[in-house]
């Protein structure tokens, strides 16, 4: 009994910790995987032709500069309505809102990031997009500057949980200390609580950003999805393509191991290296933060 | 120190809150919209024939059944792989791992899973499963791809809720001689479990939402019969409503919104079930 109890504990705490080191098999999986498709792109298409200003995957014209910047664009617009916005919320729900407010706004937020991207983007194509042409008197709907509003959307809920758990992590006696030397509470959001909880705020930013740039349905049906080089400050307003749109577009199409298949997978390689920048980058703000917080305390 | 004594700070105080205040009801006001216009414009789609009907007439008649069993699928399919794994992950973290370095490469690893696009999901599903290991287009396919994707917010839900349980627990059970996987199984996971199952279900709600890596791995455009084993494609809700609401010229708005409201329905149904487990165990938690 006794030893059946331990031969049992010994399996169990084996297959606990082999699930623990999963993430990293994962990650490596997934690189593995990437890399393996991906790199005989370079074989077959020279460098110089990779990075040039034309996608035209039919006549072998695999530039993916215009897939960049298509992405570029949109995630930079989708930055300027998911920070303020994002910050501005976090900030309203764990500073100003009265307590039964904050319970009904953080599900609600939290039911925004659940919300499938392919219904944003099917209410893209049949209300968004629409508005837009008819408002800013254009061709077509199907933009940039549609794409960055959906996809500020879609990267509010990560801004404002990150950002509302740093703020809420700033110790009461920072405000208290404001308050009692006669700060108002806006100057103690302003001055204090926000400035305490930024390395928490960035991070937050960092990965909304981060989810924009990897956001593909959405992007994909209201883009327009045409593969130009967007440099100009009006191609807001007119049809772009992104990497995540590209290859969900066209991955279902190409035959397994052709060239345009190997260039897909290397944009997908692009991507991942960007994620991984953008996580790397953004928990490491988050150590140094904590490192800092220790030093001072201790 | 001018700006503290300043005598319109209570002005700025004023325009300031009214601003954030503005920016959160900007926030909140389209998602809310959304929901409520996709179910006023969705529910006239929706009846029996509808939801237990198969499509025809090049998807623009019928039902949808084949995308809702799919979905199903996919969804428990899903479950089947990341739960177990993702508990027992979030169990070494918790209750196991000292904080060493490899730690910290796992907690890195689960962020960095976490942040991988999903389409990028979909190539590597594509790469291992369906070419490599050869199980072709299937609902196994795309169930694995979606289970990784799930994994870390498991993980990282399941872990905080295992943290959460007071130290003073163990200590207790292991002075009484229950061996440590005895201390936790019976008292830690027990304690744990309301917030786990959150965790469990808003991960899920994701798989049960995503296209992107399910377009390359599993996703069939139209399917006229339900699928048979594991290693058959299938349809699926969001994938069905980009089909029909950007490949099929001439589709009854009607059908495209009925669409929309079952798949968001489904979804917002875990949502509302993970969200009463949560503030149920938080208002009977004793500790």
């Amino acid at each position: 009994m006794e030893k059946s109890l331990n031969w049992r504990e010994f399996i169990i705490t084996r297959l606990i910790k082999a699930s623990g080191y999963s993430a990293i098999l994962f990650v490596a999986l997934i690189f593995f995987f990437l890399v393996r498709e991906g790199v005989p792109a370079f074989a077959e298409v020279e460098l110089k032709s990779l990075f040039n200003i034309r996608w035209y995957p039919i006549e072998e014209y695999f530039g993916i500069l215009p897939l960049i910047t298509g992405s570029l664009i949109v995630t930079i617009g989708a930055t300027f309505i998911a920070v303020p916005f994002g910050i501005g919320t976090a900030v309203y729900i764990s500073e100003i809102a009265p307590r039964w407010m904050r319970e009904i706004l953080k599900p609600l937020v939290e039911l925004l990031g659940g919300l499938p991207s392919v219904v944003l983007g099917f209410l893209g194509i049949l209300v968004l997009s629409p508005f837009i042409r008819v408002f800013l008197d254009l061709p077509t709907g199907l933009t940039a500057l549609t794409g960055s509003i959906l996809l500020g959307g879609i990267a509010v809920p990560t801004v404002v949980s990150v950002a509302e758990d740093a703020l809420d992590a700033v110790p009461r006696a920072y405000r208290e200390g404001a308050w009692a030397l006669g700060a108002t509470r806006w100057q103690t959001i302003w001055r204090v609580t926000l400035p305490a909880a930024k390395s928490g705020v960035l991070t937050g930013v960092m990965l909304g950003i981060g989810r924009a740039i990897g956001e593909t349905m959405t992007v994909m049906m209201v883009t327009g999805n045409a593969p130009v080089l967007a440099l100009k400050l009006a191609s807001i307003i007119s049809p772009v393509r992104t990497m995540t749109a590209t290859i969900a577009a066209e991955m279902g199409e190409v035959a397994n191991g052709s060239t345009h298949y190997h260039v897909l997978f290397f944009i997908g390689i692009v991507l991942f290296l960007i994620s991984l920048g953008v996580n790397i980058a953004a928990s490491s703000v988050v150590f140094r933060a904590k490192k800092r917080a220790e030093r001072i305390l201790s | 120190m001018k700006h503290i004594f300043s005598r319109n700070r209570h002005l700025v105080q004023r325009i300031g809150f009214t601003g954030i205040t503005l920016m959160a009801i900007l926030t909140v006001t389209p998602i809310i919209a959304t929901v409520i216009y996709i179910l006023i414009q969705g529910v006239p789609a929706i009846s029996i024939e509808f939801l237990t009907g198969f499509p025809h007439d090049g998807m623009r008649a019928g039902g949808i059944l084949p995308a809702i069993v799919g979905t199903l699928y996919l969804t428990l399919g899903t479950a089947v792989f990341s739960v177990p794994l993702g508990i027992a992950a979030a169990i070494y973290l918790s209750e196991y791992a000292a904080d060493t370095t490899l730690t910290r490469t796992i907690r890195i690893a689960i962020i960095n899973l976490a942040g991988i696009p999903s389409v990028v999901y979909g190539l590597f599903g594509l790469g291992l499963f369906v070419l490599f290991l050869k199980f072709g287009t299937s609902i196994l396919a795309a169930s694995l791809t979606l289970s990784i994707m799930t994994l870390p917010v498991i993980i990282s839900t399941a872990e905080e809720s295992l943290r959460s349980v007071p130290q003073g627990f163990r200590t207790v059970s292991i002075s009484l001689g229950a061996t440590r996987w005895q201390t936790i199984r019976r008292i830690v996971l027990k304690e744990a479990l309301p917030g786990i199952l959150t965790g469990v279900i808003l991960g899920l709600e994701r798989a049960a939402g995503e296209t992107a890596p399910i377009l390359f791995t599993g996703a069939a455009f139209f399917l006229p019969r339900l699928p048979h084993s594991p290693f058959d494609a299938t349809m699926a809700l969001p994938y069905h409503l980009f089909v029909i609401s950007t490949q099929v010229p001439e589709m009854p708005i009607k059908i495209q919104y009925g669409t929309a409201l079952v798949l968001l329905a489904f979804v917002l149904t875990m949502n509302l079930i993970a969200t009463i487990i949560r503030s149920r165990a938080r208002a009977k938690r004793q500790w």
